[in-house]
């Protein structure tokens, strides 16, 4: 190929690449100074000390019996905070979801348009639903802690309500979206709402349903751990305990601990969902 | 009939099971549905019923905001450089120990929450928004750094091969052939990830690492809950903005 003249070959990226990378750059610093960016105080030498001494105490792990008793209890009510609340999830969401989704709704048949009452009384519990869900579960268990004093109750309570909002809407969403004919036939033949959900709606869905609910009891989990930390019971709790006076022995313990639960309550998961479908 | 009848026991079975759990809880519900709680709650209630609004504690707020932004995108950032760096190795293309060697990295990176990276990147640099940086930075590289693998490893090997072929170098190679076939699916990634993380920041802040959960933190174990429900306000806000930014984003992105 000839060039003529200065002409060289250019990358025809180059210029967008350089104001992006420009932007990128700008936006580097405020980010820098907000955050107190600063990779000396990770090297500096009280907190390599402190570090270095946090990390060294981690081998071996604690195995004393004693502790490993404590542990396990501690995982088991682990298991058992994230199962409870699940099961009030499924108390809030299924009532809501019943009332809030629209394929059950009897005046869209006729008219083709939901009436104005059922139609806010949805639209309300819908909004309950996004307000339950987005305050994060960790926030729900540091007001119940101070409400209600340090425990498993504060966890339960905490996955109920932000996990009833999550699987209310989830549950709307997969009713809705199912094949729907058979209900709307009940309805159209006089069968009240309950029944059309009973041996129509419920039978096509359940299946997702449940495979759904299993999956968010496998986040619950996982949740009910980080929750720990704020004072609402199980293995996190003991884990801010241990960390709290550096015994790096026993984090690494439950460290160890918690990966193997998360990695059980996975295969237990999947294990289910092929089971159903 | 049988699958009913398969139904009914797995119901029964998770009864059970439910009912175990129930058990071994230490059953506090009492104290739960008592008249101090119900008199603490309705404290809690009438103090977020009112939200604080004077100036001086807005403009902490609105600076609590702008650290949480700042502590979610500098930490998915570099996330992302981490992520990729040790992504190349996973993605199996300096041979299978260092595939292995850099997949079990990341899994140990993705397996231990945010929020105990939280913990221990306090312990390490103090209390503030540093210590949340680096615990999202360490986590997020966990994520996005299987995730790049993955992607790496899906993408069609003959730009690459072509290049080479003609002899161009591996780097220029993976930079001009690889690179850009993955890069959209790079940044959606990221994106998403990055939305994730905004979350993960404001909440971070309750150990300790900065951002709008450190100061709700502080202002519920005062009891301050007209401070609290503002800061509360400010997160779900800051949340919903940053979920129709991105979404905004990835129509843009993918249109």
């Amino acid at each position: 190929m000839h060039l003529a003249g200065d002409h060289k070959l250019r990358d025809p990226a180059w210029h967008g690449r350089v104001t992006a990378a420009v932007v990128f750059i700008a936006l580097l610093f405020p980010a820098g100074y907000l955050t107190e960016f600063n990779p000396a105080t990770l090297w500096g030498d009280a907190s390599l000390n402190a570090l270095g001494q946090f990390l060294g105490s981690f081998f071996p792990p604690e195995t004393a019996p004693d502790f490993l008793r404590l542990v396990i209890e501690a995982a088991w009510k682990t298991v058992a905070i994230a199962t409870v609340g699940n099961a009030i999830a499924i108390a809030i969401a299924l009532p809501a979801a019943l009332a809030a989704t629209r394929i059950l709704s009897i005046s869209r048949i006729a008219t083709g348009r939901m009436a104005a009452l059922p139609a806010v009384i949805r639209t309300a519990i819908r909004w309950l639903l996004i307000f339950l869900r987005s305050i994060p579960e960790i926030v729900w268990a540091m007001i119940f802690v101070r409400a209600v004093g340090l425990g498993d109750t504060a966890g339960v309570m905490a996955i109920g309500i932000t996990y009833g909002g999550m699987l209310g809407k989830v549950y709307i969403e997969i009713l809705e979206s199912a094949d729907n004919q058979a209900a709307t036939v009940l309805l159209q033949n006089g069968a009240g709402r309950l029944q059309a959900f009973w041996y129509a709606a419920l039978p096509v869905s359940l299946p997702e349903l449940t495979s759904y609910t299993i999956y968010r009891w496998e986040c619950a989990i996982r949740a009910s751990v980080v929750m720990g930390f704020v004072g609402a019971g199980g293995l996190g709790q003991q884990m801010e305990l241990s960390m709290k006076m550096l015994a790096g022995a026993e984090v690494l313990t439950m460290l160890l601990m918690f990966v193997a639960l998360v990695w059980i309550a996975d295969l237990v998961s999947a294990l289910l969902r092929k089971v159903l479908s | 009939m049988r699958l009913a009848w398969g139904g009914l026991a797995g119901f029964a079975a998770a009864l059970l099971f439910l009912a175990l759990c129930v058990f071994s809880l230490s059953g506090d519900w009492a104290s739960f549905f008592s008249r101090t709680a119900a008199v603490k709650m309705g404290e809690f209630v009438q103090g977020f019923a009112r939200p604080a609004v004077d100036a001086v504690f807005l403009q902490k707020l609105a600076y609590a905001t702008l650290e949480t932004l700042a502590i979610s995108w500098l930490g998915t950032l570099i996330a992302c450089v981490g992520g990729l760096l040790v992504a190349l190795p996973a993605s199996g293309r300096w041979g299978r120990v260092a595939r292995g060697l850099a997949r079990m990295l990341l899994n140990m990176l993705r397996a231990i929450p945010e929020l105990v990276w939280a913990v221990m990147a306090v312990i390490a640099v103090g209390l503030g928004p540093f210590a949340g940086t680096l615990a999202l930075a360490v986590h997020t590289t966990g994520v996005l750094g299987r995730l790049f693998a993955e992607s790496l490893e899906n993408a069609p090997p003959e730009p690459h091969a072509s290049l080479r072929r003609h002899g161009i170098g591996a780097v220029a190679s993976f930079w001009y052939a690889t690179f850009p076939q993955v890069l959209p699916q790079l940044m959606s990634y990221s994106m998403y990830r990055w939305e994730i993380n905004v979350r993960a920041a404001a909440i971070l802040g309750v150990v300790g690492a900065g951002g709008l959960g450190q100061m709700l933190h502080f202002h519920l174990s005062l009891f301050q809950t007209s401070e609290a429900a503002s800061v509360l306000i400010a997160m779900i806000v800051l949340v919903s903005l940053v979920d129709a930014l991105s979404n905004l984003l990835r129509a843009r992105l993918t249109s």
